[in-house]
């Protein structure tokens, strides 16, 4: 009787924000981003450390890194839009907003790549170079882990896996997508805007 | 009493959804808590007592001046993987061990809140174990000290692979840490048993938690620098190199942000361990419950603030040494808070002087020495002093022998016989402790003359006519008088296998959950899933606590792997959880994981190619739903 009534009442893998699958994407997402807060703090102290001047290379020009952040702060909007569509229910925008996030984060990789390629240094040059790849590099490292997730949340989509009920994996993917998007603001006004301060 | 038995459950229905397949696919692919707490602890004590064992070796050398057996560099690789060892494969994974094991029948689930998460957090640390103790096979291991500490770890002063291994090793196992750790705080939160509300559940839970708190945020910074120092060492960067605009202090900084929380990480959860057990033999429940559970919380959030001051307000130098004098004088709220709560406990209570209870005092004297003596590193001059002395080495281990080994031990006579079904020996048990509480003093008491006395730390032999030798030769007695008592831990515990009487249920006459069920559990842990109505379940009646009657009637939960989801604070039942099945996805990725870091290790890129690919396409599979929801079939009969 009671009993029975408790199991009318609750939904099986419920699936929504309070659920753990949830819970453990936050904390992965958190762990995450102390992990780049720790690569920052690196190239911070080594900044406040550096004898000459910093960086010693020159201040990193804007005009691709500046485009490529418009371009990644758009994807995440994208994203949002095709998360908002499968809430309610609109399979065809979930597609669409997934599919212009792919290509638009695949676009920031390439230009990513056009950068590395004109840069007049090289991780081994100085700490610079080093803190420079490795700070850019890890967070590419998490874009092309976003853009695989996209992929196989995108298959699930054409598939028809998700509903305006069910779709924590969408959600999730979404968040981790916006979080990837905050790092590399931090990571652009860290790396190009604050060498323009002093 | 709590557990609602209303509806019958039938336990073979429950045993046939929940059994791990038998066989050596059910052995590569369980995910059962209990199996995996019970690997946990086997794996954590088998490096254990392999650090043990090079404790020995290292001791046997410096039981006498001028003794050679052991070239210099050797005794490197020795100190280096005993300190590795102790830390990082056994005193927190032990911890582990009894949390995955205690944990879901502690708060009345059935389950981890992700099971498959577990297992591949056991699989990668015995695969990281696996991979850093391989350096040993190939004689390159670690050699510079358990904190590494550059320059002296760098490429040009340390060629061979044996600071790759480390540096490797331990990005390998912090990915084993973290993800455990996210699964303990979704645990805490999401799995307990409806009624739990936060303030009824065992300390345990508190201690684990505020140490996986620590560990989402901390671990990290081990990962970042050991990662740099691998890029330094490996593709030539220069993040530690002074000459080209790096900075050897930056290692310190990344690696104690790490270690200086490590200390909370490996005392929080045996704090947690000995707040259960003992109420259980003070016949009483816990004084202060709420001041223990408070105190492990704050001490996570405090702790990072003081690291913060500690590293910017007093600057670097003695950082190192400095350490676990801070360290272990902040660990002093903690652990003063529940010294006190337990010695209340133990005085208003009836105290039953059993051999877990033994070893909780032994935590006890061990960690007020260890504290004195690290409040009088404290002061600078008598620390310049002891720098890097002897002294240091006896402050170290009598800090880490107390709050984690002599709590573990005490908790290995506790629930091991919920674990294996059989009562350990209260007559060995005794010799037991006895032989470890004065060997451990033995050996390392005198550590503290021989520093006095002007013994630095870390070196491989001594002169004759120093003035060290009696301390030395005591050292090492009391270093073999320890092993014996471990020894005969192991001679009891394979004795109890066969000769130990049933434990049955409640053999200590426990309050918590655990023990409401047989001894081992079944594999499905509660035939009907309890609700609980205060702190102590099991004592409700006796203490006269619990509303009688009333109480919603819990539903069995048998279609399926099931478990409740409940709300975070008050534990009010939100859901059903579907909880997977056994899986191979864990064993492989971890298995994918060791390819990529032997790739890494031995700069074979295909190789490492070959392991991330394996990872992701794994990762695919893993997710990839094994019910698939869409609009057409509903999840399950009762779905809204
Ligand atoms: C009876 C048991 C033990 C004995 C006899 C022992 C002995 C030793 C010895 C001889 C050293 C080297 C000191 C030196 O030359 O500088 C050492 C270092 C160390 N031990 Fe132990 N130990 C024992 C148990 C433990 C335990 C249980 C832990 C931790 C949980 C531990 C942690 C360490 C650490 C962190 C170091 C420093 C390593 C380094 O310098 O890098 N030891 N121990």
């Amino acid at each position: 009787m009671a009993a029975t009534a408790l199991l009318d009442r609750l939904p099986v893998d419920r699936a929504d924000a309070r659920s753990p699958g949830r819970w453990g994407m936050v904390l992965l997402i958190t762990t995450e981003a102390s992990f780049f807060a720790y690569l920052l703090f690196s190239y911070f102290y080594l900044a406040s450390m550096a004898r000459g001047a910093w960086p010693p290379t020159g201040v990193p020009a804007l005009q691709l890194a500046l485009p490529n952040t418009v371009i990644l702060i758009v994807s995440s909007g994208t994203m949002w839009w095709g998360e908002v569509g499968i809430r309610n229910g609109n399979q065809g925008r979930l597609r669409l907003g997934l599919l212009v996030t792919l290509v638009l984060g695949l676009t920031f990789l390439t230009i990513q790549g056009v950068e590395y390629s004109r840069k007049t240094f090289t991780p081994a040059s100085s700490a610079y170079g080093s803190l420079f790849f490795t700070i850019t590099g890890f967070h590419g490292a998490h874009v092309f882990a976003g853009l695989l997730m996209n992929v196989v949340i995108q298959v699930r989509a054409w598939l028809g896996h998700f509903t305006a009920r069910r779709h924590l994996a969408v959600s999730n993917i979404a968040l981790y997508w916006h979080f990837v998007d905050v790092v590399w603001i931090v990571v652009f006004a860290s790396l190009y805007l604050t060498p323009r301060l002093g | 009493m709590a557990i609602t038995t209303a509806p019958t459950a039938s336990t073979d229905r429950l045993t046939t959804i929940w059994e791990t397949s038998p066989g050596l696919y059910g052995i590569l692919a369980s995910v059962d808590h209990k199996t995996i707490g019970k690997r946990y602890l086997v794996t954590a004590f088998v490096f254990f007592l392999l650090g043990g064992l090079e404790a020995a070796v290292m001791r046997w050398q410096l039981t006498r001046p001028d003794t050679h057996l052991l070239a210099p560099e050797v005794y490197n690789q020795l100190f280096t993987m005993h300190g590795v060892t102790m830390i990082f494969l056994f005193a927190s994974p032990i911890l582990s061990g009894f949390s995955n094991y205690l944990w879901p029948l502690m708060i009345g689930a059935r389950d981890m809140a992700f099971p498959r998460v577990n297992a591949l957090s056991y699989w990668t640390f015995l695969m990281s174990g696996i991979f850093l103790y391989s350096s040993v096979v190939i004689g390159q291991a670690p050699d510079g000290g358990w904190f590494a500490y550059v320059p002296m770890t760098e490429q040009a002063y340390s060629p061979g692979l044996n600071m790759d291994f480390y540096a490797l090793g331990m990005i390998f196992l912090a990915i084993s840490t973290t993800i455990g750790a996210i699964n303990f705080v979704v645990t805490f939160f999401k799995l307990r048993a409806p009624g739990m509300s936060v303030n009824r559940v065992p300390i345990i839970l508190w201690g684990t938690l505020s140490a996986s708190i620590m560990i989402v945020f901390a671990a990290p910074a081990l990962t970042a620098s050991c990662i740099l120092l691998y890029f330094d060492r490996r593709f030539g960067m220069h993040f530690f190199d002074a000459a080209n605009g790096g900075h050897p202090l930056l290692w310190q900084h990344l690696f104690w942000m790490f270690g200086h929380p490590w200390v909370y990480i490996v005392v929080l959860p045996a704090i947690g361990l000995a707040s259960d057990m003992i109420p259980t033999f003070a016949r009483r429940p816990l004084a202060g419950y709420t001041f223990v559970a408070l105190s492990t919380i704050t001490t996570a959030i405090l702790g990072f603030g003081v690291w913060v001051h500690h590293m910017f307000a007093t600057g670097l130098p003695q950082l190192a040494t400095t350490f676990f004098s801070a360290a272990s004088m902040m660990i002093t709220i903690p652990s003063g808070v529940a010294i006190l709560a337990w010695i209340a406990t133990l005085w208003y209570g009836r105290p039953v002087l059993k051999t877990p209870l033994l070893f909780m005092a032994g935590f006890i004297v061990l960690f007020v020495i260890g504290g004195l003596n690290g409040v009088m590193t404290a002061p600078v001059p008598f620390d310049w002093q002891l720098t890097d002395s002897y002294f240091i080495v006896a402050h170290i281990h009598y800090v880490l022998v107390g709050i984690n080994v002599f709590p573990v031990f005490g908790a290995f006579y506790y629930w091991l016989p919920k674990m294996t079904g059989h009562m350990l020996s209260e007559r060995l048990g005794r010799w037991v402790f006895a032989l470890m509480f004065v060997g451990g003093n033995l050996a390392f008491f005198p550590m503290h003359i021989a520093g006095m006395l002007g013994m630095p730390r870390r070196i491989y032999t001594y002169q004759a006519g120093l003035g060290w030798d009696t301390v030395n030769l005591i050292t090492t007695v009391g270093a073999y008088v320890f092993a014996v008592g471990v020894g005969l831990f192991l001679v009891d515990f394979f004795r109890s296998l066969r000769h130990g009487p049933l434990a049955g249920n409640n053999p200590w006459d426990g309050s918590t959950l655990e023990w409401s069920v047989s001894s081992p559990p079944p594999s499905y842990n509660f035939a009907v899933l309890p609700t609980v109505r205060s702190r102590y379940p099991l004592w409700e009646d006796r203490l006269g606590e619990a509303p009688r009657g009333g109480g919603a009637a819990v539903p069995v939960l048998d279609d399926g792997r099931e478990t409740f989801g409940t709300s975070a604070l008050d534990s009010d039942p939100e859901e059903v959880l579907r909880m997977p099945d056994d899986s191979l996805w864990p064993v492989l990725v971890s298995l994918a994981l060791l390819i990529l870091f032997y790739g890494l290790l031995l700069s074979l890129w295909w190789m490492a190619i070959v392991g991330v690919t394996g990872v992701m396409v794994l990762m695919v599979g893993w997710f990839w739903p094994s019910r698939i929801p869409t609009r057409e079939t509903a999840l399950s009969p009762r779905e809204p």
